[in-house]
């Protein structure tokens, strides 16, 4: 009778990398029921092109890389990345928008780095880089909310104009766009850094365009944000992600929103609209808390996630896109291996002065 | 005018940049050549000669002066890895005349064999072995760096290079490679030199 | 420091970073006594069983021991003995499978006991505050107490510390799932432990003793409550149940705030740490003599149907104690030695029981699963969170992987304790701990090799430093010494007179030298003129020793001979000899001895050039290629077998001289006869024969002594008398010089050897061009 042999330890806690992944994904679902209640069926039909995407393009790494395909293909990691990105793109983009995105996410974001745990880059996001770089256009499409549109666009009418550009009845994704009053539509962070380049004030945009804004702050979007704000709060609480990000994300957004908008309230929107506009809530505890691309120590993730915040403000308010959550997320994951370096933690007995002064 | 000035300008600037550089390299001249130390401090210092050269040193001031890397076969890849790192080259493969096996050994003299010729001795490059003219011979085995210098000159071949046996002390770790004893019910606990010797060994 | 007490007196504790609750599972033992169990058939008791030197053996295999007799001593510190657990018999010492994670084999003694249990005889020790501190100590270590905690360092040297201790903490957390064994312990010894305290009390003098016990103890906590009631400076800390708060350094984080500086033992802060199965045997060993030969053992598993403590005697195969609680046996064995945590893999159970061993382990496969299911770090971090020691094991595991050691270096590796909480929480399920000891034990091996390198690269550099100076030496030797001579070749100073005269001594040596040789055989002419070749440097030095001897006009052949042994040449000798009447037999036949062996090499010499031109023909002849060392060595025989020939012929002729001594005589054709190894057994079996002629004619020439008329009888004794002195002479002579053949016997066969290597070479040579 062999005898086995393990090194300690030899009790687990039996959690897994899927079970955690499974988790994530579950979190996402108040934001996505969020964004179908306001924009339609569009969202849902990218998020599902995107999983089928990705799962057939990791299949096919894998299987060319020799992987164990039970280990590695189900691992969730693939369909959360396909999921990010689904949410991200506009509900009515092209469906060929998704397949570049997630299989450039799949193939050369995370496999060609060497597949999970090893990619430098958050893969959804590297991926929405992309595809924002290369088809401005098609990416910056993004409908009123449903309550906005002239027509009702239903499951059907998403779906013809997701695979042909037009609905059931013909009208163009342009002229869904369009406003009654014959302007065209767009998201409330774009609306506002085109009528800020025009010279407009915020107050005077504000009242030229009060349809897009809302009661509130940002009609439609801050549901959704408000909807992955409680996932986020359910992953905080199942311990799923660390707090630290989330916190410092938000936290410096709000620190850097008030600097702005005590500076100059006419051309700086204020804190709560930074925060439910665009991909703020799940840039904030989806995207930026990768624990893979992310910054490991405490320390470090709340210079982490408190650059990414700075990162945010500064290019919505100075910068050229509208939203800015990509393009801090990514600049971050280059800055994370840095911030590493100098936040390794004091370990137990060294380097105290007490300590040192003991030793000597 | 303009292009003449020009000429002026950047030749000055030049001569100037030039004569600051000449006193820098004047002034601030490192001494020793600290590169050979560098790579001496690489290399193992087992002194074996494999690489063509009478010690390390020699062989450290060699690769400074451009010799290939991967002659050091005691050291190995990691030693060639790490020289390769300070000069800024790629990583070669061992070379083939000095690829085989570098796993640590000592040098063990069969004392009945020794004639005590003193050859060995002589070839120790760290004075690893003590002896007199017929006096037998024998090795300090904890400053033998297992160069095998001494069992070319041997005119009996009395000495060979044994593997240093793995315990518990300088066990490395390597968990699958322990050998698992299959014992049998059978066997009882008194002679457990049979099951020694009974031991099917398995690698799990 | 009073902010210290006053807080462990409110019962506030500092937290060290991470940690992590593992299910306890020590409900299977935690409510049943410490069990006796009964006396296994053997006994197995590794030699080592701590950490530092192992004793030496002071008993053997079959020697009957009684209990507590010490097997193995030594005067290292770090060494402490081992005794017998039980009376009975040394069965056998030899290499055995040892209770280490790598299942290598050490010495271990095998005993058998014989049931009867007879102790040694012990001096119990009334009042232990008479004796003085190290004789305390002394007996601590003469009783091979061990830190019985898991790491087993030696307690004699924690108790030998200097500096002023401030906390002496007696550590009873027992923080690993499923041990009870200190729990237990506590519960049913604790007057004996607190006693075991107020020893190291009286040896330490701290300043305060706290005893943490975690609060899922609550019977120990107030078992030792009560037993230390009347103690005033022990205050019991009843610290919250988290793991590794049993770890050193983490309990005094917990109970003191401090930490133990890296690459610093704890007394550095006036802390020494004690386990309280230590302290117990401490006790035990002090006050009633008894050495550490038992230990509390916890086996349990879901594996064993009746998972208890147990009195374990040291040695216990770990089978015996599976079987005394009724182990059933699994598809997938999996037997563990220690806590689940921080335990190891053990090979199979003919192991026996350490002095660091608290549990035996044997779960279901369901209890421990055992399959790899390590896949990729996402680098989640929640290893980081829970690490003791606030690493980052995700980087850790990284740069192990990697084999980037400086990395592991910068992130403190060696400050991990291997707790393994890190691997407990990984979901990727990474044996983080695993990749840390291959890290460790590489970096470890490559100091050591850095430090060798160090080393020899010192004597490396000494070597040359001396051979230059030897050099320098010599080369100025050589330059005196030309300096001398051109000095007497060109000044009348005395220095050169006296040079002259020696110049002139010379010559008159060369003269006698000359009248010498005259009267020489031929043989030794010609044997003379080899040696003269041979000897060309030393010449003047013989010639000198010659001369001088002519010229003391010693006419007595000892001193001639004297002087000529000192020469050294056999050649010489010979010459000399001739002269030497009553030695020269012996000294004949050394010379002829001496001529047949330079014959023999020339024809040797002469044979291996033909034989390698022959093999080297055979060579190209035909592809079947003849080795030329079976040629060389049948050349060798040939010449070692001559060289016997003469040899034994000369013997004979000194031995049918020297027959009144036939009984030396014998022993010394005896030697002579097993001087050369390599005659083949036909030779051997003639000598024989002929040695036994020798030996009748020497009879005869003895019994016809004896029959011989008194008168003939005093003057054949007289005349005996001086041959046997001859004859033993010569025998001293013959002694040194079958010495002296076999010697060369061995260097012909070495030269031989030599020979065959060479010329291998030289084949191979050929071969390869």
């Amino acid at each position: 009778m062999a005898f086995f042999i393990a090194s300690s330890p030899h009790e687990h806690n039996r959690s897994k990398t899927s079970a955690l992944m499974r988790l994530v994904i579950m979190a996402t679902i108040p934001g996505i029921f969020a964004q179908w209640y306001f924009f339609g069926w569009g969202n849902l039909i990218h998020i599902g092109i995107a999983i089928t995407c990705a799962l057939i393009t990791e299949f096919i790494v894998l299987s060319l890389r020799n992987k164990p395909l039970n280990k590695y293909l189900l691992d969730g990691s693939a369909i959360l990345t396909a999921i990010l990105l689904g949410i991200s793109i506009p509900a009515l983009a092209p469906w060929w928008i998704t397949v570049i995105g997630s299989i450039f996410a799949i193939l050369v974001v995370k496999q060609l780095y060497g597949g999970l745990g090893h990619n430098a880059f958050n893969p959804a996001m590297a991926a929405y880089v992309l595809l924002l770089v290369s088809f401005p256009v098609q990416m910056t499409n993004w409908q009123p909310p449903l309550s906005l549109l002239p027509i009702d666009l239903d499951f059907n009418n998403a779906l013809s104009t997701i695979f042909t550009g037009f609905t059931l009845e013909g009208y163009s994704v342009e002229q869904l766009r369009t406003h009654i009053d014959g302007f065209t539509m767009a998201t409330p962070l774009d609306t506002l850094k085109t009528n800020l380049t025009l010279g407009l004030t915020l107050d005077e945009i504000h009242r030229a365009m009060p349809m897009v804004f809302g009661e509130n702050f940002a009609l439609g979007w801050e549901w959704v944000n408000a909807g992955f704000l409680l996932g986020g709060v359910f992953l905080l609480i199942k311990r799923a992600i660390h707090w630290s990000i989330p916190v410092s994300f938000l936290g410096s957004m709000l620190i850097f929103s008030f600097i702005a908008y005590s500076f100059n309230p006419d051309l700086n929107p204020p804190t709560m609209f930074h925060w439910l506009a665009g991909g703020t809530m799940l840039g904030a505890f989806f995207i930026l808390t990768d624990p893979v691309t992310c910054a490991t120590s405490v320390k470090g993730r709340l210079i982490f996630g408190a650059l990414a915040g700075f990162l945010v403000i500064l290019i919505r308010n100075i910068g050229g896109y509208p939203d800015a959550i990509a393009f801090s997320v990514l600049l971050c994951n280059m800055a994370a291996p840095l911030i590493d370096q100098y936040t390794i933690p004091r370990a137990y007995g060294q380097g105290t002065s007490k300590n040192t002064e003991e030793l000597k | 005018m303009t292009i003449v000035l020009a000429i002026l300008v950047l030749g000055g600037i030049s001569l100037l940049f030039g004569a600051l550089l000449g006193y820098a390299a004047v002034k601030f001249k490192v001494e020793a050549d600290p590169l050979v130390d560098q790579l001496d401090a690489l290399l193992p210092q087992t002194q074996c000669g494999q690489c063509g050269y009478p010690g390390c040193k020699p062989y450290a001031e060699a690769i400074a002066n451009g010799e290939a890397i991967n002659k050091c076969a005691p050291g190995g890849e990691d030693t060639i890895k790490k020289i390769a790192d300070l000069m800024g080259v790629d990583v070669q493969p061992l070379d083939e005349s000095h690829a085989e096996d570098n796993s640590p050994k000592v040098a063990f003299i069969i004392e009945e064999d020794c004639i005590g010729c003193t050859k060995c001795i002589q070839a120790c490059p760290v004075d690893a072995i003590i002896g007199a003219a017929k006096q037998m011979h024998t090795i300090i085995a904890d400053e033998c760096t297992g160069c095998d210098l001494c069992v070319a000159p041997c005119p009996v071949d009395c000495i060979k290079m044994i593997p240093i046996k793995q315990t518990t002390q300088n066990w490395q770790w390597h968990l699958n490679r322990i050998a698992i004893t299959e014992i049998h019910d059978d066997e009882n606990l008194d002679d457990s030199n049979k099951h020694q010797d009974n031991n099917k060994v398995k690698a799990s | 420091m009073s902010s210290i007490i006053s807080r462990i007196k409110k019962g506030q504790w500092w937290k060290f970073h991470g940690g992590i609750h593992p299910p306890q599972q020590k409900h299977f033992t935690y409510n049943k006594p410490i069990r006796n169990i009964a006396m296994p058939e053997e006994l197995i008791l590794p030699l080592k069983q701590h950490i530092g030197q192992k004793g030496e053996l002071i008993v053997s295999v079959g020697d009957k021991v009684l209990k507590g007799q010490p097997l193995t001593q030594s005067h290292h510190p770090m060494a402490v003995p081992i005794h017998a657990p039980t009376s009975g018999t040394v069965k056998a010492i030899h290499d055995a499978p040892v209770a280490h994670p790598s299942g290598f084999n050490e010495p271990c003694l095998f005993l058998e006991p014989d049931g009867n249990d007879t102790w040694k005889k012990r001096v119990l020790c009334e009042n232990y505050q008479q004796l003085s501190h190290q004789a305390i100590i002394d007996k601590i270590a003469n009783a091979g107490i061990a830190g019985m905690g898991g790491a087993g360092f030696p307690s004699h040297i924690k108790l030998n510390t200097k500096p002023e201790i401030e906390f002496l903490i007696i550590n009873g957390a027992e923080c690993e799932p499923y041990i009870t064994a200190d729990d237990l312990l506590m519960r049913e010894h604790c007057n004996t432990i607190v006693e075991g305290i107020k020893i190291l009390d009286y040896i330490l003098k701290p300043q305060h003793i706290l005893i943490a016990i975690e609060d899922n103890k609550p019977e120990a906590i107030k078992a030792i409550q009560q037993a230390s009631a009347n103690e005033n400076n022990i205050q019991v800390c009843v610290i919250p149940t988290k793991y590794p708060t049993g770890g050193e350094k983490q309990l005094i984080k917990t109970l003191t705030g401090q930490e133990v500086p890296h690459g610093a033992l704890p007394n550095s802060l006036g802390i020494v740490m004690q386990n309280v199965a230590t302290c117990f045997a401490i006790a035990e060993a002090v006050i009633d003599d008894i050495p550490l030969i038992r230990r509390v053992v916890t086996v349990t598993g879901k594996a064993v149907e009746k998972p208890q403590n147990v009195w374990a005697l040291l040695g216990t195969p770990v089978k015996h104690l599976l079987t005394q609680c009724q182990y059933q046996p699994q598809p997938k064995e999996h037997l563990i030695m220690g806590g689940p945590m921080m335990g190891f893999s053990l090979p199979n159970s003919y192991v026996g029981i350490i002095k660091t061993t608290n549990c035996i382990l044997a779960p279901t496969a369901k209890e421990i699963p055992n399959e790899d299911n390590e896949v990729e770090c996402i680098r989640c971090g929640q290893c980081a969170d829970v690490c003791p020691s606030q690493l980052l094991p995700q980087e850790l595991q990284w740069h192990a992987k990697a084999k980037n050691y400086d990395q592991l270096t910068k992130y403190n590796l060696f400050d991990c304790i291997e707790c393994g909480a890190c691997a407990y929480v990984c979901p990727s399920q990474i044996p983080l701990v695993y990749y840390y000891r291959i890290a460790k034990a590489e970096i470890r091996y490559q100091q050591q090799q850095e430090l060798k390198a160090e080393k020899a690269k010192a004597r490396f550099e000494a070597r040359k430093k001396r051979l230059a100076l030897e050099k320098i030496k010599r080369e100025e030797k050589h330059r005196k010494a030309a300096e001398a001579r051109r000095a007497a070749m060109n000044s009348n100073s005395a220095e050169a007179q006296s040079a002259k005269s020696a110049v002139a001594a010379a010559l008159a040596r060369a003269k006698a030298k000359k009248a010498q040789t005259a009267e020489q055989q031929e043989s030794s002419k010609s044997q003379e003129n080899i040696v003269e070749k041979n000897t060309s440097d030393k010449k003047s030095a013989v010639a000198a020793a010659i001369a001088r001897a002519k010229a003391k006009k010693s006419k007595t052949a000892p001193k001639v001979e004297e002087v000529v042994e000192k020469t050294n040449k056999p050649a010489k000798a010979a010459a000399t000899q001739q002269e030497a009447v009553p030695a020269v037999d012996s000294k004949k036949a050394q010379v002829a001895a001496a001529i047949a062996r330079a014959k023999a090499k020339k024809e040797t010499q002469n044979k291996t050039t033909k034989t390698t031109k022959t093999t080297k023909a055979d060579q190209t002849k035909s592809s079947n290629t003849t080795t030329a060392k079976p040629d060389a060595t049948k050349a060798t025989k040939t010449v070692t077998k001559k060289t016997a020939e003469k040899q034994k012929a000369t013997s004979k002729k000194t031995q049918s001289k020297a027959k009144p001594a036939a009984s030396t005589t014998k022993k010394v054709t005896a030697k002579a006869k097993a001087a050369p190894k390599r005659t083949t057994a036909n030779q051997k079996v003639t000598k024989d024969t002929k040695t036994n002629d020798n030996e009748k004619t020497n009879n005869i020439a003895v019994t016809s002594a004896e029959n011989a008329e008194i008168k003939a009888q005093k003057i054949k004794a007289a005349v005996a008398k001086a041959k046997a002195k001859k004859a033993a002479e010569t025998n001293d002579a013959n002694n040194q010089n079958t010495q002296e053949s076999d010697k060369k016997q061995r260097i012909a066969a070495a030269i031989a050897k030599a020979k065959a290597k060479k010329q291998q070479l030289n084949q191979q040579q050929q071969e390869s061009t």
